[in-house]
């Protein structure tokens, strides 16, 4: 398999890797950059526990080629809070608007589903600040949940909106 | 310092997953020696192994090992030992594993398992549980009668039956003879899968030494050393578990299943971890699946409308082991009249070997299946009787004192409360437009119960450890699956010890080398069952505290408490904070050394009151610890150009004793109408002649947001448990279990069809429409 050295942005800095040329970006992120927050749960793009964004576009990184993202930017659930936390207060963990809506409303069962569906919810936020109900559940139709019943999600996502 | 308890706190383990901090097992990193397995599986459903040729295998570049049958000769299994951890002599459904390859990458050991040369002897094939039983079947397991077994499971040497339970109550001749009105049919549940959206994962590694390390998504670390010690003939001692974060289990999880041939494997390699991951096409068919079920069953009440006789019989399709779900057909038999009070009963819950997948527990454990046929039937009745299936329901169901099937009187529960408040939700007997006019629109309802379906002397423990600074680390063996129970742990700690619950730590991942002793995070138990042996623990850490300062007060315990993280005294009104106190003690007056030491509590709990129930009758003085109960009722539309069924409210009450996080079990029951909405709706395992032929997310759907009801109301209603924790009880996986037919009421409600199994597709309901 030929190796290719490729340069990317991945939640705001700069990364270089040698990867094969059948590797994925999701194995790319989580074997080789060592980010595992993006979860894999079906490698066939069906569930969305992969999203991440690559360039502002919500994409199945088990359906990307490392070598797609060559000069792309990426943000993984990783990069959506502010990168060091601080110690006290109420904001100390410095979480996304999103996020802290996931911890206040109980978004989040096992987890497992949760950094794809963060994702997803960002990606929707960033093109439409305000969202319908039915808005918010298309954006989220790719992403599966087997513990939520998706109600709090939803709710999760209405009132991160600026709305 | 008992108002955290019905406090809706956020989860404790919020913020690690919503910034990918989580660990799952895939996540930890084992470095450059891991090595990585897959596993040559059955392409048949029966059949003899004649040899295994691994030769062209070996010679791959890449590949270390391969583990078989030959080297793991023994049984394992929970409650029968009836499975091998690789296929001997034979194989008993597609996907049975035959062989393990150890390699450097996950490609090459696929490569690799495509080399094992498998020379097999076919043979007929049992796909059905009533050929199963037919006299001239052939038969999956001739050693039946050899196997170690559990004392509460009764197999039927030399057939393929490898549980039978029998309830045997009153005279159901003469109570179907004073019957008025009498139903009766026939219901079929299909396989179906969990489908946690984390695939099984376990990485084993072995020391020269025999020692092991297993690191699983697991609800059952402490199960897994146990069983697969024991089939290893190694000592629970040599054999550490560790469970990090798991992405859901709702029961495939539980017991052993893919980890013992991880860890056969490992034991191949010694001093290399070994990686063994399931793609999400074998998560289908070769975990655990939801038991299929064929009920038959017969009611008859007068014309009052009081139920009298009850005659049923379940046929588990139980696939080609029943380790495990041998105690699911126990379960169906011991609750299998649900919720009501019936005199007379006459049942029979047969588990039969079939060449299927592998039948394991699934969220309600047998539950959601009985009740599918249980609930129809009865708004079959309640019609005949032409009575309102909502005051047939109270008239009859379960309430405190009432007769249960297995002969002993219901402990304290409010299901009527349940029926009225979720049926009140839906403005039940108020008839409400369609919103279009090829749309119908109709009610209905459902209700349940369910027990933790677990050996009697099934034990939970605990540890509370102060740090200096008075945080509280606490030890505990159950998992957290999503459910929340390490939030509503902490919140009990820190009710019991009378400190901020922000103090309170969890010790995660539980770790069978450190942890301490759980059995399994399965049957709703933990709330109650580890809650009680946290609340133990705390309570015994906060004795060992009030007597340190006593002493140093020259006081009694009797008049001193913790407030807030404080000792004081009611008495002479001092107070004194636990840090340092906790962990360095209390000086002695005039410079005489020091009195007390690192606090650390400990407790543990077990039922001791569940007793064994005649085989012959299913009669004896207390069957299960208690039943957790409750009803759905759902307000929904039927296209009638489609036969798509859109969910417009459900409401779901259950009584769990007391809500420890209020909005952790609003959350559960919300999870589990959707859960059980889809099973209802979208899923069945597509079984070809013991082929699963849709096991992929397109082929095999599950509900997703587009298709969740337009509202759900979950109702907590509370009359205590006697022995829980606050009175609690656990509320898991009860709200999947009236969803399906509560849903298929509704459906009947509105378009008048009824179809005898699930799912109900909008083509099957369509075609019964035109049926009709």
């Amino acid at each position: 398999m030929s190796q290719h050295e490729i340069t990317l942005t991945v939640n705001g800095t700069p990364e270089r890797a040698t990867v094969p040329s059948n590797m994925t970006l999701l194995t790319m992120l989580r074997e080789v950059l060592v980010l595992t927050g993006t979860k894999n749960g079906c490698a066939a793009g069906e569930c969305g526990a992969c999203t991440v964004l690559l360039n502002g576009e919500p994409v199945n990184s088990c359906m990307v080629l490392a070598v797609e993202a060559d000069g792309a930017e990426v943000v993984t659930v990783e990069g959506l809070a502010r990168t060091s936390p601080v110690t006290t207060g109420e904001d100390r963990w410095g979480l996304d608007k999103i996020q802290q809506a996931f911890v206040d409303l109980t978004g989040v069962q096992c987890g497992f589903c949760t950094p794809g569906m963060l994702i997803s919810a960002r990606a929707l936020l960033d093109r439409d600040p305000h969202p319908s109900e039915d808005a918010i559940k298309d954006a989220l139709r790719g992403n599966l949940c087997r513990c939520t019943g998706y109600t709090r999600i939803v709710e999760a996502v209405k009132v991160s909106s600026d709305g | 310092m008992t108002q955290i308890i019905g406090e809706s706190i956020p989860r404790v383990d919020a913020v690690d997953k919503v910034t990918g901090a989580a660990k799952f097992a895939d996540d930890i990193q084992f470095g450059p020696g891991l090595l990585y397995g897959r596993l040559v599986r059955s392409p048949h459903a029966h059949a003899r192994i004649k040899k295994i040729d691994a030769t062209r295998a070996l010679a791959l570049p890449g590949v270390k090992a391969i583990a078989t049958g030959a080297d793991t000769p023994g049984y394992i299994g929970l409650y029968l030992q009836d499975r091998h951890i690789f296929a001997t002599d034979r194989v008993r459904y597609i996907g049975d594993p035959v062989a393990g390859i150890v390699a450097t990458s996950e490609e090459i050991a696929e490569q690799a398992i495509k080399l094992v040369e498998v020379e097999y002897e076919v043979l007929p094939a049992v796909t059905d549980p009533l050929d199963a039983i037919k006299s001239d079947a052939p038969l999956l397991h001739p050693d039946l009668g050899k196997y170690t077994v559990a004392n509460f499971i009764f197999p039927k040497p030399g057939t393929n039956i490898s549980n039978h339970f029998k309830v045997r109550k009153g005279d159901i001749a003469k109570g179907f003879a004073q019957c008025d009105a009498i139903v009766e049919s026939e219901f079929r549940v299909p396989q179906i899968q969990h489908v946690p959206i984390e695939p099984h994962i376990a990485v084993a590694q072995a020391e020269q030494s025999g020692k092991i390390t297993l690191w699983a998504a697991s609800q059952s670390p402490f199960a897994q050393r146990n069983l697969i010690a024991k089939a290893l003939g190694i000592s629970q001692g040599d054999l550490r578990v560790i469970a990090p974060y798991i992405g859901g289990g709702f029961g495939s999880k539980a017991g052993v299943s893919m980890e013992a041939c991880a860890v056969v494997m490992a034991q191949k390699v010694p001093g290399r971890p070994v990686k063994l991951r399931l793609t999400r096409e074998e998560e289908f068919f070769t975990t655990f699946v939801r038991q299929g079920l064929v009920a038959r069953t017969k009611i008859g009440a007068t014309k009052e409308g009081k139920l009298v006789a009850m005659k049923t019989e379940y046929y588990w399709d139980a696939g080609a082991y029943t380790e495990y779900g041998v105690n699911m057909t126990r379960a169906g038999g011991y609750s299998s009249t649900g919720p009501y009070e019936i005199p007379n009963v006459h049942a029979d819950s047969y588990c039969c070997y079939t060449n299927h997948p592998v039948g394991g527990p699934m969220r309600g454990f047998g539950m959601p299946e009985i009740h599918w046929g249980i609930e129809q039937l009865m708004d079959q009745l309640a019609e005949k009787l032409k009575m309102d299936p909502r005051a047939f329901r109270l008239k009859n169901c379960l309430k405190t004192g009432s007769d249960v099937v297995t002969g002993w009187k219901m402990h304290p529960i409010k299901l009527d409360e349940c029926i009225e408040k979720a049926t009140a939700a839906i403005d039940w007997g108020k008839r409400e437009p369609a919103s279009a006019p090829h749309k119908k629109r109709g009610k209905g309802l459902a209700i349940m119960w369910k027990a933790p379906a677990m050996p009697p002397n099934a034990g939970s423990s605990s540890y509370v450890r102060l740090n200096e600074d008075a945080t509280i680390t606490v030890g505990l063996g159950g998992q957290e699956i999503g459910q929340g129970t390490h939030t509503v742990m902490a919140q009990m700690v820190a009710a019991a010890l009378g400190v901020p619950v922000e103090w309170i730590r969890i010790a995660t991942p539980v770790d069978t080398l450190y942890s301490p002793y759980e059995w399994q995070t399965v049957a709703s138990r933990l709330t109650w069952s580890m809650g009680n042996a946290v609340v133990a623990a705390a309570k015994h850490a906060r004795q060992q505290i009030l007597e340190l300062v006593a002493e140093h007060w020259n006081e009694k315990t009797e008049d001193l408490d913790i407030k807030d993280g404080n000792v004081i005294s009611y008495k002479s009104e001092q107070s004194l904070p636990l840090h340092d106190m906790v962990i360095y003690g209390l000086p002695k007056e005039g410079d005489c050394g020091w009195r007390g030491g690192p606090i650390v509590g400990r407790g543990n709990f077990m039922p001791t009151y569940v007793t064994g129930l005649d085989p012959e009758t299913g009669q004896g003085p207390r069957s299960v610890v208690h039943y957790t109960v409750g009803c759905q009722a759902v307000d929904l539309e039927v296209d009638t150009e489609t036969g798509q069924i859109e969910i417009l409210r459900v409401a779901a009450a259950f009584d769990v004793g007391k809500a420890i996080n209020p909005d952790q079990v609003r959350a559960q029951m919300e999870g589990g109408v959707v859960q059980g909405a889809s099973s209802a709706i979208f899923e069945k395992l597509d079984l070809r002649n013991g082929k699963v032929v849709n096991p992929s997310f397109v082929d095999y759907r599950i509900a997703t947001s587009v298709d969740m009801p337009h509202k759900i109301i979950p109702i907590i209603v509370e009359e205590p448990q006697d022995d829980g924790p606050w009175g609690a009880r656990g509320i898991g996986e009860h709200a999947m279990v009236p969803t399906a037919p509560a849903i298929a009421n509704a459906v009947y409600n509105a378009v008048g069809i009824r179809l005898p199994s699930m799912p109900l597709s909008a083509e099957r309901v369509f075609l019964a429409m035109q049926e009709k």
